[in-house]
């Protein structure tokens, strides 16, 4: 017997979704909670597993085409009958086109130094009567002339060598999985964005070493969550062959919507301010070397500005609220959607509730929801019931931007990139890290006063970061 | 090209430059009639006069402020320290006023000298004959200071040094002065002061040693490679000012640094290799850093069986690459 599936309703207020990626094709066996799908709802990509085993007979949907929910969109045949296909235990290997790529080159070694001159290393003589320190000195030693000098003879085999000093440090010690990684190793880990728990390792007791990851990036391609991002650049070339036409995917549509509605119904106004952050560059790096083992990852600057803007909106409620046409809606929760550059678009995953966060708290949370971000695995909870917006546009290089307000926001935030810069500070020149922060915002809300009022409190939040401040 | 001695290289290198330039001169203990302890000036002294080969009383002290006075004024000198163990009678003068002087007069007085200094042990000279001391040098700006370790290298550096117009610390290790042998060109050549050798292109290891030991990281490199290691074997020939980018270049490209020098362990040129390695190639290190150095004990000792325990052979340099080589 055949069932039809029909398009889940996935989330409150979702009226439709469209078909990322088909991950079974007709034919293809199915187990039951496999996934068959893959969904692009808001800007949440997930993929929706199969209510049944069975086979898969029809799918009746297009890549790319949006239903409303509950529209049916494939036809699975289930396996009660005889007939019916065979248990299959192969495993589904998901496909995630997108985020294919080609193995990244494994590092090209440093430009090799060029070889010594020829014949200016030289050679030992063996068995040369020592030099004495006074009278010896003074007598020649007849050589063997007009033939070649012996080569010295090898050193044979490891004898055990006595007390030179010599130090090598211990390697380490039990064979565990969570053996220590070296400096090189984590390196490279990180540039190729490599799982090293799927690298055998060879060293002494079983560490990965270097030439592991090194042959592990030249084995091909794999399969990471986080490859860098695929060029989105294949399309049709036009008939003069002039252009070249992209289709665009369903996140881009997305965002290319969301921007529009924003630009068209928000009246925004842009302000900046620079900000002398020295006492939080120098925090940040005080705090590094403990904060950064519980963390897993590099303490960024982020959540010490997610947490002067979440104090500065508490401070601005009007900050943090829509417009609502005949009112103005104040927003009692404070949900800070942080701007993502997602392998295949913008994306805005949302810290709910950021105000009730600490520092190092805002630190695991902002670091959860990126890793999510770029691996595709946020939930529809993740991206919705943002209350403002936070885009680090410095990571990028940028010195200022005029960013979109998040419809139906009442602003954005960025944050610029870190600069030192000679400041003068009580008619004296000093070097100090600024950075701007820039913020567009709703002038049906709020005027200059109170945006500038806004953007002040971040500042001087910011500014009072210095080392001995609390990060818990 | 030729093959030469060190001994012979350096005697060639201060005959060259004197002839070249009256200003250079030669001054130290049984340097003219004798023709040095090691013949490093045999000859020199009927060539160039006993005006320009000085044989000096044994007072390190005089020889090096005579030279320094001399540079002050425009002479370009060349004590010797018959050995570096004798020194010390004269390091004010080389480290309180030599390596101060160009920094303390804003450049207005130059020191161009070369202290040639024979050093370093394996030749039973006991606690008195065997001395590394370079590590003081090293740790001293003001001073630059050279440890060729082959015929080639003694030679063009040596004329470089002479031709510095700051004090250069030419160590000459005593050892390889008829032990190592090595073509020479016929014709004039110079090699810069600062620059390392790769001596030896490796992917594993990167050794790093200079003067004797050199050599034996040669010998230990050969040995692993029969045992499927590749070592790169870097040759420093200038200790200051170090080239940093050589060493860090190769580390990155290795991963994994051994320093290996005859001088004792402790705050050593090693030390101060690994402090650097650590700092600015730490991201590239797949290991610990390793260091095959002489042990802390106060001089070389005059026994047979001790000084070879003393020295770091290829032995105990293969012993220390293959417990890194297998990290």
């Amino acid at each position: 017997m055949s069932i039809t599936i029909e398009l889940p309703h996935v989330g409150e207020s979702v009226v439709e979704g469209t078909i990322g990626k088909w991950l079974k094709k007709p034919g293809e066996t199915i187990k039951r909670y496999e996934p068959l799908v893959e969904i692009i709802t808001d800007k949440v990509t997930m993929e929706v597993p199969s209510p049944v085993e069975g086979t898969v007979v029809h799918l009746l949907a297009e890549e790319g085409e949006t239903l409303p929910m509950g529209a049916p969109i494939a036809e699975v045949a289930t396996a009660d009958s005889p007939e019916g296909a065979e248990p299959e235990t192969a495993s589904i290997e998901l496909e995630t086109g997108e985020l294919e790529t080609a193995p990244a080159p494994a590092e090209t070694p440093t430009a090799a130094v060029p070889p010594a001159s020829p014949g200016t290393t030289g050679y030992l003589l063996r068995d040369v009567t020592p030099v004495g320190p006074t009278g010896g000195a003074a007598v020649e030693i007849s050589e063997p002339t007009g033939e070649a000098p012996a080569p010295a003879p090898r050193l044979v085999a490891a004898s055990p060598a006595p007390v030179a000093t010599t130090q090598v440090a211990p390697a380490p010690s039990a064979p565990s999985g969570q053996a220590r990684l070296s400096p090189a190793v984590r390196r490279l880990a990180q540039e190729h964005s490599i799982d090293v728990t799927q690298i055998p390792g060879t060293g002494l007791g079983g560490r990965i070493t270097r030439d592991d990851v090194l042959k592990f990036i030249a084995s091909g391609p794999t399969q990471t969550a986080t490859a860098s991002p695929a060029p989105r650049l294949q399309g049709e070339t036009s008939a003069d062959g002039q252009e070249t036409y992209i289709t665009i995917t369903p996140v881009r549509r997305m965002i290319a919507e969301a921007m529009v509605k924003s630009v068209t119904e928000i009246p925004s106004a842009w302000t900046m301010v620079e900000v002398d952050v020295s006492g939080l560059v120098a925090l940040r790096a005080s705090i590094r070397g403990e904060f950064e083992p519980k963390l897993g990852a590099s303490l960024t600057y982020l959540p010490f500005v997610i947490k002067s803007v979440v104090e500065a909106l508490k401070q601005f409620p009007t900050m943090n609220a829509t417009w609502g046409g005949d009112k103005i809606v104040l927003k009692n929760s404070v949900n800070l959607g942080l701007a993502v550059a997602a392998p295949d678009g913008l994306i805005v995953p949302v810290l709910h509730n950021a105000d009730q966060l600490s520092i190092a708290g805002l630190a695991i949370a902002a670091k959860d929801l990126a890793d999510r971000a770029r691996t595709k695995k946020l939930t529809l909870t993740d991206v919705r019931g943002g209350t403002f917006t936070l885009n680090n546009t410095g990571a990028l290089g940028s010195a200022s931007s005029g960013p979109i307000i998040n419809y139906p926001q009442a602003g954005i935030l960025t944050t610029e990139t870190i600069q030192k810069k000679a400041v003068v500070i009580d008619d004296a020149i000093a070097i100090r890290s600024m950075m701007n922060i820039c913020l567009s915002f709703d002038h049906r809300i709020n005027d200059g006063a109170e945006a500038s009022g806004f953007l002040s409190a971040v500042k001087t939040r910011l500014q009072g970061m210095a080392p001995g401040s609390s990060i818990y | 090209m030729t093959v030469k001695s060190v001994i012979e290289a350096v005697r060639e290198a201060i005959a060259e430059e004197m002839e070249r330039d009256a200003k250079v001169f030669v001054i130290g203990e049984d340097v003219g009639i004798r023709g040095g302890v090691f013949l490093a000036t045999q000859g020199l002294a009927e060539r160039f006069g006993s005006d320009r080969i000085i044989d000096a009383p044994l007072a390190e002290a005089s020889i090096m402020g005579i030279a320094l006075g001399a540079a002050f004024r425009g002479m370009r000198p060349i004590p010797e320290v018959q050995f570096s163990d004798f020194v010390w009678p004269s390091i004010n003068q080389l480290i309180g006023e030599a390596a101060r002087t160009c920094y303390g007069t804003n450049g207005a007085v130059q020191v161009p000298m070369v202290i040639r200094m024979p050093y370093g042990g394996g030749i039973r000279g006991g606690l008195f004959h065997s001395q590394n001391v370079e590590t003081h040098f090293f740790h001293t700006p003001g001073l630059k200071v050279v440890a060729p370790s082959t015929p080639y290298d003694a030679k063009g550096l040596l004329k470089s040094a002479i031709r510095d117009n700051n004090p250069v610390v030419f160590l000459e290790h005593k050892k390889t002065y008829r032990l190592v042998r090595g073509e020479v060109p016929d014709e004039e050549y110079t090699l810069p002061i600062g620059k390392a050798d790769v001596k030896r292109i490796g992917s594993n290891i990167t050794l790093v040693s200079y003067g004797l030991t050199l050599h034996y990281c040669l010998e230990a490199a050969e040995v692993m490679a029969a045992e499927g290691v590749d070592i790169e074997v870097v040759d420093l020939r200038t200790l200051t000012p170090l080239d940093t980018e050589t060493i860090l270049d190769s580390v990155k490209k290795t991963g994994k640094l051994a320093i290996v020098h005859e001088d004792n362990i402790t705050g050593g040129v090693g030390a101060e290799i690994a402090a650097l390695v650590a700092e600015r190639a730490f991201e590239y290190l797949d290991g610990p850093i390793a260091r095959i150095c002489g042990p802390d004990v106060p001089t070389m000792p005059f026994a047979q069986t001790l000084e070879d325990a003393y020295m770091p052979t290829g032995d105990k340099i293969a012993d220390g690459l293959r417990k890194l080589a297998a990290y």
